[in-house]
């Protein structure tokens, strides 16, 4: 409403951040906050044995993730930022407003993060002998650091799903312990842990040689370490689970399996328990008789694991919907609060980068399509992914559809489809936009974005009638 | 009210700062100098490092010495990139309705911040890696390092764009697209100023860094001096600030005049007469003995340093100056949309409150979670109530059972999504599909909320 409309009418605005997002999460729980204990563990292990072999390979594994964190990682953590912005500004300037001192906390903790890993990185082959001890300490340092990066994100990540008590008290402390806090971060932090593992386990298959007694070990180490993260992680993932609010629990169906395979969701959700119980059995089988490993048993398991993250990551985005922060702001960046004024006015009274105020005859499907993009784009395309072309279809067939029926659907929707906002506008524009989609499925044309087609503003006279509009009222 | 109309007047953010006004603008120009300093160090440094190894295919130790630089690069944009994030988010937070709006308009642009700094990160690693290994094929060693520079160089216009952009409303309406918003004043020139400032920063850091106690001059380079690699260095700190005092008076004068006040000219001018010394001093250094060649190394920085927090905040009353009566206009909206939306909240509550339930709980149930799919005689999406009234006639609990659990009986027909809906109000919904009465009407519901039962979520 408020910001000129950055849209992808081909991918949808859902993939750009998904794909930047997914990208990090595999890289920060993986690589980082994972991986730092793990190298630890590792370089102490080597300590203890005294083994030079064994301290070069954890030393090559902490050049693989150093690599990795400090170009793709850094960025993409950057892109998370910058296309959400891009995206959906309203909700994560009111994020910022709200969560300012917890993203600076964590601003600090990530330069520490960066300073450490530097230093451990650059001091490993120098800070020998007396001194491996002090370098052990850098480690550990680092590893509390990466977690700490975790732990603040996580605060603000179950903020969006469950404000808890925040929308009534405004209280910080209120907005970061909310309900999914502590749950989600239990469950984050041994799967990080684990998955360092796994990464880890591929990681052997380049850095040892075929058969040799250093893979076995370090399979055995990893498998060892992975299964010692286990049952943390199943108690976490059952608290997280308790405490999803329910009606987005009833959205997991969907985001499983899309709402075309709906009824498959429950056959979807046994493959992905399987998956994870093939990692369990190859982690049995690298603690117990590593040496008799296949090779592919060292890729398996970390392909399903990024399998499992990012389906994990789309469900947990998916069944937020139809908010992007509970009780405050709908997916669409609507705020909760001004729904009334918008269904009573209608929305483009009151959008700033609209060319019109008024529907007429002869603007109706250009004030439609405006409708369209300030209502609808966040998550739809107009013939892309995700194309509301192709959803209404499903529902009603080919076009041409029946106008009164597509109003109709525009006034329920939110409830025959509980991840949908309510329709934030009047009824003069749901009848336009109706004409709009109807336009739409007769004569396909991509929606630009203001990233390529720039923005417009009402003319001055349409300003003085939305003027004589909003001044109207009890 | 603009009289012209030519600036977009959107609403602001209604929620409150998180942060002292005046705090957080310090915050934003001294977090940004840090993480600038940085960045200076890494692109200054990637320039240098290809300088550098170009000429040392005459001059083996300069080739050395490029490598040397490039290892300094690797970690300098690691620091750079960790603590641009707090000026974004600072920025992010003051100049929310602005920095966004830039952003979107060169949204495609923007983006690409992500893939092409991730590349030159990856380029300049590999470019420091494969020095001995691509020893034999310089050109192509010379050629991955000068990628990884080229891109670093092409990003600033990225940043630079969009700084300038966010501080002209009027400019948002005529933009298309990031090229357009790439030659507005003054982006250009800034960019040359930014670039010679890179190469000035990491020279002097390089004339220091190469030549402190304890870093073995001799053993690294065979042939390469204290005193000539400090006089060398200086001696671009000294051409590249030389040529800041054409570029820094044509950033000057090509400055949008909105933003600009006395207040603001006078920091410049205090910030470049500091420089002017600086520039005396360092050219004291470059024509200095091979003995006394470094102690004036102190105090140029200490002038630079002032001159950059000159520039700094000077460029803060800018931004400033440019955008604070839009933004007087954006917060006098922002509250009176607040009061609009208030009473509107006010009046649909009473709408509520006073209009009464049409119809029973099952039909308005009914018409608002089932009518968009099931219509009385036709086919709308699912079977119609004539049908569903046959197959579970004297069986409401089937209806209940199947619209929680629904399966899939008719493959021609989309899947029924389940509702998980309160008992009460299913049985409801099954009573009224299997006894109708007549005198129900089946109205299409309106978008209004005056007279809608108050079921947002089920």
């Amino acid at each position: 409403m408020d910001f000129p409309i950055f849209h992808l009418d081909f991918f949808g605005n859902r993939t750009l951040i998904g794909v930047i997002a997914i990208v990090h999460v595999y890289i920060n729980h993986a690589l980082a906050v994972g991986a730092a204990p793990l190298i630890l563990a590792m370089e102490w292990w080597g300590w203890r044995r005294k083994d030079p072999e064994w301290d070069r390979l954890a030393y090559r594994v902490l050049f693989v993730c150093f690599i990795v964190t400090t170009t793709v990682g850094a960025l993409t953590g950057v892109g998370i930022w910058l296309s959400a912005s891009l995206v959906n500004p309203a909700a994560i300037g009111s994020l910022i407003r709200v969560f300012f001192w917890a993203w600076f906390f964590e601003w600090g903790v990530f330069v520490t993060e960066i300073i450490l890993i530097l230093a451990y990185f650059l001091t490993w082959k120098r800070w020998t002998g007396w001194r491996k001890p002090l370098h052990i300490a850098l480690g550990a340092a680092l590893s509390i650091m990466s977690w700490l990066t975790m732990a603040v994100i996580v605060a603000i990540l179950g903020f969006m799903m469950d404000s808890g008590v925040w929308p009534e008290t405004r209280n910080f402390f209120h907005g970061v312990f909310n309900p999914i806090y502590l749950p989600q971060l239990l469950f984050r932090t041994p799967y990080a842990m684990m998955s360092a593992g796994l990464l880890t386990l591929l990681l052997t298959y380049f850095l040892t040689k075929r058969r040799s007694e250093l893979r076995a070990r370090a399979i055995r180490f990893v498998s060892l370490w992975t299964l010692a993260w286990t049952p943390v992680c199943a108690i976490g993932a059952a608290w997280y689970w308790r405490v999803i609010p329910d009606h987005m629990l009833a959205n997991i169906p969907v985001s499983l399996a899309t709402q075309a395979l709906e009824g498959w969701y429950l056959t979807l959700a046994w493959i992905i328990a399987g998956s994870g119980a093939v990692i369990l059995l190859v982690m049995f089988w690298g603690a117990a008789a590593p040496r008799r490993m296949p090779r592919a048993a060292l890729l398996v398991p970390y392909a399903l694991s990024i399998c499992q993250l990012g389906y994990f990551e789309r469900v947990r985005e998916f069944i937020r919907k139809p908010v992007v922060i509970e009780d405050y702001m709908y997916s669409n960046g609507i705020r909760v609060a001004d729904l009334p004024l918008l269904k009573e006015q209608g929305l483009l009274a009151h959008a700033t980068y609209v060319p019109v105020r008024a529907i007429t005859d002869q603007n109706r499907l250009v004030a439609g399509r405006e409708v369209f993009k300030i209502s609808c784009t966040r998550c739809h395309t107009s013939g892309g992914i995700n194309a509301v072309t192709d959803k209404l279809r499903g529902l009603y067939g080919p076009s041409p559809w029946d106008h009164d029926v597509l109003i109709s659907y525009l006034a329920t929707m939110h409830n025959t489809r509980p991840y949908m906002p309510p329709f934030p506008g009047n009824d003069e524009e749901a009848g336009a936009l109706a004409d709009y989609l109807m336009s739409l499925s007769e004569f396909p044309m991509p929606l630009e974005g203001a990233q390529t087609g720039g923005v417009q503003i009402p003319a001055r006279r349409a300003e003085k009638g939305a003027e004589m509009i909003s001044g109207a009222g009890p | 009210m603009d009289p012209t109309n030519t600036m977009p007047l959107p609403n602001d953010i209604p929620l409150p700062m998180p942060l002292d006004q005046v705090l957080g603008e310090a915050l934003l120009v001294l977090s940004f100098l840090a993480h600038i300093l940085f960045i200076n160090l890494m692109i200054g440094g990637s320039v240098l490092t290809l300088a550098c190894e170009i000429a040392g295919r005459k001059r083996p130790d300069l080739d050395k010495l490029a490598h040397e630089i490039t290892k300094t690069v690797t970690v300098n944009k690691s620091i750079g990139v960790v603590l641009g994030v707090g000026p974004l988010l600072t920025i992010n937070v003051l100049y929310t309705t602005y920095f966004y709006s830039a952003n979107a308009l060169t949204g495609k642009v923007w983006i690409m911040i992500v893939p092409l700094v991730s590349i030159a990160f990856l380029l300049t690693y590999a470019h420091k890696y494969t020095w001995e290994k691509l020893a034999p094929f310089k050109g192509l060693h010379i050629a991955l390092g000068a990628m990884g520079t080229l891109l670093f160089l092409l990003v600033p216009f990225i940043f630079l764009t969009n700084v300038n952009l966010m501080l002209f409303p009027d400019k948002w309406l005529e933009v298309k697209g990031f090229l357009s918003a790439l030659v507005l004043p003054n982006v250009l020139p800034r960019y040359a100023h930014f670039v010679l400032a890179c190469v000035a920063v990491t020279g002097l850091f390089l004339a220091i860094y190469f030549t402190r106690a304890g870093y073995p001059v001799e053993q690294v380079f065979p042939t390469l001096t204290r005193a000539g690699l400090r006089r060398g260095f200086y001696g671009v700190t000294f051409g590249t600030t030389l040529m800041q005092f054409v570029v820094g008076p044509l950033v000057l004068f090509t400055l949008p005049p909105r933003g600009t006040t006395w207040h603001m000219v006078g920091i410049f001018v205090i910030g470049a007469g500091l420089a002017i010394t600086a520039t005396v001093l360092l050219w004291h250094e470059v024509v200095a003995s091979d003995q006394r060649i470094g102690w004036r190394f102190a105090p140029i920085v200490a002038l630079l340093t002032c001159t950059v927090l000159c520039m700094g905040y000077g460029r803060h009353l800018y931004r400033e100056g440019a955008i604070s009566e839009h933004r007087e206009l954006v917060q006098q909206k922002t509250v009176e949309y607040a009061r609009l939306a208030a009473a509107a909240q006010r009046r649909a509550e009473l709408g509520i409150d006073l209009a009464p339930a049409v119809g029973s709980l099952g039909q308005r149930v009914f018409q608002s979670v089932c009518a968009a799919c099931h219509q009385e005689e036709s086919v709308l999406v699912g079977p119609s109530l004539a049908e569903i009234r046959e197959i579970y006639a004297g069986n409401p609990d089937g209806i209940v059972e199947w619209t929680r659990a629904p399966g899939r009986k008719r493959p021609e027909y989309p899947q029924m999504p389940a509702f998980r809906l309160p008992q009460a109000r299913l049985e409801a919904v099954a009573d009224y599909i299997l006894n109708p009465s007549s005198d129900e009407p089946t109205t299409v519901p309106s978008t209004q909320p005056a007279t809608q039962p108050a079921t947002t979520q089920p």
